[in-house]
This record gives structure tokens, sequence and C-alpha cells, in this order.
């Protein structure tokens, strides 16, 4: 197969920094979150992973491009899929990938989120992927690290390049984002990857809504620019796309259960046929994994192949990961 | 079956306000027809009511029927003796029985251990929580698929604001109330009478009637965050209804009942160690006691349940602080309410409402009117007739009546569930 052509040959900007003629898009040094993104820096990541899904799949990487530059995969919390998307996306650019887990690294022996902050860019770490189970801790380690630094899921807050991903997917389905009605369901209350799909997909147009049981929903969850249903046949009505959510188990059963049984969440938000019939003729199912079959979707709806998107996000999140990593490692030349 | 005609009988109807003589047509367990005269149709069967009351049969929003767990002290089929003694044609059981009504399983036996009584409707309340225990919420929406018409903890109340925050959110969900015993329990304790002189003479450790007050201040205030429906129980103080007044004033879904021992007696039922009187809540001062019969009349209350509690001789049997409490009411429930109408406090087409549409309309049944098409539950009543509340004499098989020796003027005549006689 031919080699594919590069980003830039595509004619994708060298500089995204370089203020423009017409309007100024300040390229970020990190990616923290995607609220306060605008649309421009939203279509520049998404036309720039567009690319990279079609370099991927042509079986090329651009080894040359992240050569020399380290990238610290630093995960407090455990993944198994984001951070394998992660390091592949590295490793296709060329980057010295490491990965640091909480149950390996110094954390545990009581050094602070700072001191660790502190060895490394002792390191000259050049990007540095943190999941972290507090709320703005990337955003802590941005303000002490010399590293671009990309949120890979903080607390509840935001997991800005599953959300990424998931516009992708949604754009490469449906051709577009704007007007697209988007219903997000299930645990939204404690869900990172709602929050920043919200604001990515409202600032990009969509119409979103959040389906769940009202104990699932946060506080003001309207003033996030969101239509609030507590029920699956008025939230799924006419929607493009379906986007389930995680139940963590614990919500479910014990004494700080939020739901009350796996059984009965299935019965009244797990998207079957019959729910999802609600649904536009052409909607798409989406989820951002691992999923818990038979309580939040019913394993045919996972599984279908014309409904389902669920591992084709899986691919383009590889490709996201690597714009991103592209973009920041451009703005962020520390070695030029 | 054939048609009967009800003639001079005063038709009490407060679902559309009607008081009037005149005469009634069931056909098929269904009422088909009302109006000054009737005609008589070929092979009917013809009551005369001789100008005693005939209403819709009384909706009972609150008892125990001993079953499942309990049926040494009552049973459904024994329960429904003295419900149809009583002029009651539906109740709705609680659910804190062993085991406790948290599945939906256990809904449908409820509601089907009551259609084979053949005379009352039992409308399952379903658990708020697992085991009625606190701690972990029910399957409410299962619940409330399988036939349960509100939850509640019975007679435990709902003690963590938080479980209470998350309950009255999903529960408005699935349109149904969430049902509170109001009374703060760590400020109750071991507490076993309202707290005052009678208790300190007494020598019982006691309730302040603030512990009620607490609880339904806060639950008003989590209905508020979260738009749910609240109901409160058995409501006993003037505190509690003040508050409750001010919230309905306010436009909150809050809604209450309360049981005739706390508008008919007050705390001096309990001298002499009377343990048919210990009751929870607790009888109250007679402050209070004026206070629910004013709130009767004026609208705060939504309804009166007969808080029916079935106990036997050994719960009883006991030192005071030892003994069960809970007392019986199903049969008393209509004459001790007409005890208020004979003193002036109460008009009968309110006390009527208060025992039969209200609650009906609470737990979304379309029971408790004697509209042409609605199924043929009847209660007839002489409204001057005395007689004598005797433990050990009442219909049933639990006899823990806190009204023992009471007199009483109003009797059930006569019971129909859907057109079938089934007491008098």
């Amino acid at each position: 197969m031919a080699r594919m052509a590069s980003p830039a040959q595509l004619g994708y900007p060298a500089a995204p920094n370089r203020v423009g003629k017409r309007r100024v898009i300040t390229a970020p040094r990190h990616l923290l979150q995607i609220e306060g993104m605008h649309p421009p820096q939203i279509d520049t990541m998404l036309d720039l992973a567009e690319s990279y899904v079609l370099l991927n799949r042509s079986g090329t990487t651009q080894r040359d491009l992240l050569r020399g530059r380290t990238l610290i995969n630093l995960f407090f919390e455990d993944s198994t899929r984001t951070r394998t998307s992660f390091e592949l996306a590295g490793k296709r650019l060329g980057a010295d990938v490491i990965n640091m887990s909480v149950s390996t690294s110094s954390v545990n022996k009581g050094e602070t989120l700072l001191d660790t902050a502190a060895t490394l860019n002792a390191m000259n770490c050049d990007l540095l992927v943190v999941r972290h189970g507090q709320s703005g801790a990337p955003n802590l380690l941005a303000q002490k690290v010399d590293a671009a630094v990309i949120n890979a899921g903080d607390g509840t807050h935001e997991h800005p390049t599953q959300a990424l991903l998931d516009a992708l997917t949604i754009r490469r389905r449906k051709g577009r984002l704007e007007g697209l009605v988007v219903a997000i369901c299930g645990d939204v209350l404690h869900s990172r990857v709602a929050r920043s799909n919200i604001h990515l997909l409202g600032t990009m147009g969509c119409r979103v809504r959040v389906v769940a049981p009202p104990t699932l929903i946060p506080n003001q969850a309207e003033r996030l620019g969101v239509d609030v249903f507590h029920n699956m046949k008025d939230g799924l009505q006419d929607a493009d796309v379906v986007m389930m959510l995680r139940l963590q188990r614990e919500r479910m059963s014990g004494a700080g259960s939020l739901v009350p049984s796996p059984r009965e969440y299935f019965r009244f938000w797990g998207l079957d046929a019959e729910k999802l019939a609600f649904a536009k003729d052409d909607a798409i199912v989406m989820h951002p994994g691992p999923m818990n079959r038979g309580v939040e979707i019913d394993s045919a709806i996972a599984d279908d192949p014309v409904r389902s998107v669920i591992r084709e996000q899986v691919e383009m999140g590889v490709a996201v990961r690597m714009a991103v990593l592209d973009l920041l490692a451009r703005s962020n030349r520390r070695n030029d | 079956m054939t048609d009967t005609l009800f003639t001079n009988a005063r038709l009490i109807d407060p679902a559309t306000g009607l008081d009037t003589m005149g005469s009634l047509l069931v056909r098929a367990g269904r009422i088909a027809d009302l109006g000054p005269t009737l005609g008589r149709p070929d092979g009917a069967e013809t009551i005369d009511a001789g100008g005693a009351v005939l209403c819709p049969g009384l909706v009972d929003m609150r008892a125990e029927l001993g079953e499942p767990g309990g049926e040494f002290r009552e049973t459904i089929a024994s329960a429904a003796l003295a419900a149809a003694a009583g002029g009651i044609t539906t109740v709705a059981a609680l659910p804190n029985s062993e085991p406790a009504i948290d599945d939906p399983a256990l809904v449908r036996l409820l509601r089907a251990r009551g259609e084979e009584t053949g005379s009352l409707a039992v409308l399952p309340y379903a658990a708020v929580t697992r085991g009625c225990r606190g701690e972990e919420m029910a399957e409410l929406g299962l619940l409330r698929e399988a036939g349960a018409v509100a939850f509640t903890d019975g007679a435990r109340a709902i003690a963590s604001a938080r479980m209470m925050r998350l309950v009255l959110s999903y529960a408005a969900q699935f349109g149904a109330r969430v049902v509170q015993h109001p009374e703060e329990p760590s400020l109750a304790g071991s507490g076993v009478a309202t707290q005052g002189e009678l208790a300190t003479r007494l020598g019982l450790p006691a309730i302040p009637a603030a512990a009620e007050a607490i609880m339904v201040w806060r639950d008003i205030r989590l209905a508020r965050m979260t738009g749910g429906a609240v109901h409160f129980a058995h409501v006993s103080t003037a505190e509690a209804l003040a508050l409750i007044r001010a919230a309905k004033a306010d436009g909150l879904a809050v809604t209450c009942d309360t049981a005739p021992p706390y508008f008919d007696l007050n705390e001096t039922a309990i001298g002499d160690f009377r343990t048919y009187a210990k009751l929870s809540p607790p009888l109250r001062a007679e402050a209070d006691r004026m206070a629910v019969a004013a709130a009767l009349a004026d609208g705060t209350i939504d309804a009166i349940a007969s808080d029916h509690q079935p106990r036997d001789a050994d719960d009883k049997r006991l030192p005071f602080a030892l003994a069960a409490s809970g007392g019986t009411g199903l049969a008393t429930l209509l004459a001790v309410t007409l005890a208020q109408v004979h003193g002036g406090t109460l008009p009968l087409l309110r006390a009527v409402e208060l025992l039969t549409v209200a609650p009906a309309r609470l737990l979304g049944s379309p029971a408790g009117t004697l509209a042409p098409g609605a199924v043929a539950d009847l209660c007839l009543f002489d409204l001057e007739r005395g007689w004598q509340v005797l433990a050990g004499a009442l219909p049933g098989k639990a006899q823990n009546t806190p009204f023992d020796g009471r007199a009483l003027e109003g009797r059930v005549i006569g019971t129909w569930r859907a057109g079938r006689r089934v007491f008098g």
C-alpha cells in the first residue's frame, strides 16, 4: 500500500498557535478540559485526528514526529483501554513511552502529587498523560511541570480525549455534529465522560440530553445546557445518537447505592431494542467502555453491527490521541 | 347477581359533594344509578335504609394486616372481618411484615390475598428500603409496576436524611408518595410516652413532641429540594401540623393523615399503665389532641387512617415500657370519627371525605365514590345508634383496642364489596 500523506501534506497548518488573519486561536499548552474550548480548536483536533485514522488504516506510522520525545502515562487509577490507547498513539508517532501506575509509583510511599511533579520535571518529560481519582489533579500538575499535561480522566470532572473520540466517531458516521440530537444516558452524576461530551457536543451545536433516574443527575444539570429526562421513552425520542454510560457496581447495591438493583436499572434505564426503538431508525449507539452487559446495555444492542459503533470508538481513540500528542508537541517544543 | 336497590337512604358522596335523601341502584357489582326516586327493576332486591347514611365503602390508608409473618396476631382473612364490620372495603397494607414487602412477588401476593377474602381490597404499600432497615433503597420501580400504591418503611422512620433525599427524588419518577413515620429516632430513643408531667409521674422514658416536628421539618425541606411527594402518617402534634399547613400553603407536595386515637384520646389514656393505649407515636397532650381535631376540619389533615396494629396478649401483657406499641382500629374507625361529628367540630360530609375519597386519591385508587359506574363498595351506617367498644368482643382476631370501654354513637349496619353484602 502506498504511504499515506502526512498531516502536513493534508493541509494541516504547521503552527496552529500562530495568529491567523481572521481569528485568534490560542493553541493550548495542555489538554485539561473541553469546557472553554472553541469550535475551531475542536475542529482542528478532529480534522487532524481524521488524517490519523487514514494513516492508521494504511498500516504506516509517523515515527519521526515525536522522535526523542518522552511521553509518560501517569495513571493513579486503573485503566486498560485509555492507557493502551495513549501508549499506542505515542509509539506510532515515535515517542519514548513510559507507563507509571500507582501501584509501582512512589505515591504509595507517601510522595505528594507535587513531589511527583518535581520528579517528572527532573526527567525532562515532554508529554504527561494523567489519570487521577481527584477532580482537578491534572490542573494542579499542569501548574508545576514543564511538560504538556493531557488529562486522561480526573475524578468526576472531565475526560477530554474520550469526548474528542466520541465526536470523531459521530462525525464520521453522521457527516456532521451540528443539529444532531444526542442522548447521554446513565450515571451522569459520576461521569467525567458525560461532562466532557456535554461541553464538546454542546459547543459544536448538538442538542444534548441527559437521561437518568433523578438520583444519577447532578444538581443544576440544565445549567450545562442540556435537557434533562428521567425516562428513556422521552429522552430517546428522535435521538440521532444514544450514548450509554457505565454504571459502577457499587452504585447499584449496598448502603451507598443510588439505584436499587441492576435488574431494576436494566428494566427502566438499560438500553434494549424496545427502548432504542424510541430513537431515530438510524440512531447509533455508543459506549465508552467497559460495558456492564445486561445492566446498562443489552448485548444484542452492544453487538449490533449496524447500530453499535462501540468498536469504532476504540479505533478513533488512538487517532484522536495521536492528534492531541501531535498538536501539543508542536505548541510545546522545548527543544526547538 | 341480582340488582340491589337501596331506598330511603341518606346518600353521602363527598367526591361529588352529594348529601341527599334518595335511592341507589346496584347492578352487576357496580353503581348503576342514584337519585331522589328510582324505579325498582324486576327481580331487584330492595333494602330500605330507614334514613341511615349510605356512603362509599371506607378506604383505610394505613393498617398492619398480620401477613406475612404475624398470622398469630391477625390474618388478612380475620382483618377482613374486622374491616367489614367497620364499613371498610379497601385497605392499604403496611410493608413492615416478616419478610418485609420489598419484593415485587410479595406485592402481588398481598393483592391476591385481598381478593381471596372477597370482602376487602388490599392495596399494598412497598418498603422504601430493603427489609425496612433504612440502609438500601428497595426496587421502587419494579415494586410500583407490581402494584405497590406508595412506599414506606411502616412503623420505622426513614432516619437518614440522605436516604430520604434519594427516595423522594427516585420515587417521584414512578408517581408514588413516600410515607414517613415522622419521628426523629435519635431523639425519641427508647421513649414510650409523650414527654411531660404524666410521663415524669409514671416514671416512663419519654419522647418529646418535638421529635415529630423535627422530622416533619426535615422532610418538608427535602421535598422542596427534590420535588418529591412526602406524606406524613399519623401526625399527632400541633407543631408538626403547623409546619405541614405552611408547606401546603407554599404549594409543596406534602400531605398527611392521622388516626382516631390522636383526635379522640390524650396521654391520660395510658394512666394505670394501660398498655393497650401504648401507641407509636405516643398519645399526646390535650392541646395537641385539640390541634389534630381542628386540622381535620381545616383541611391540613388529608385523611383519617385506622393505623390498625394487631398485637396479641404476649405483646401487651408486659410492664409498660416493654410492651409492644400499637392498637387495633378497623372496627372503630368510623364510629370514633363520628364522635367528632357529634361533638360539632367536624361536618359529616368532611368526615366521610376523610374516610373515603380523600385517602383513595392519595393512594391513586378509583375507590371512594358513589358515581355511577363505580364499583359498588358501600357502607350503610346509622349515625345515632350507640354501642360500646369492648376488647375481647371485637370482630377479627386482634383485640388490643385503645378505646376499650369507650361508648360510641354511630354504627355500621351493612357493608357491600362490589355489590355483594359482606357485613350486616
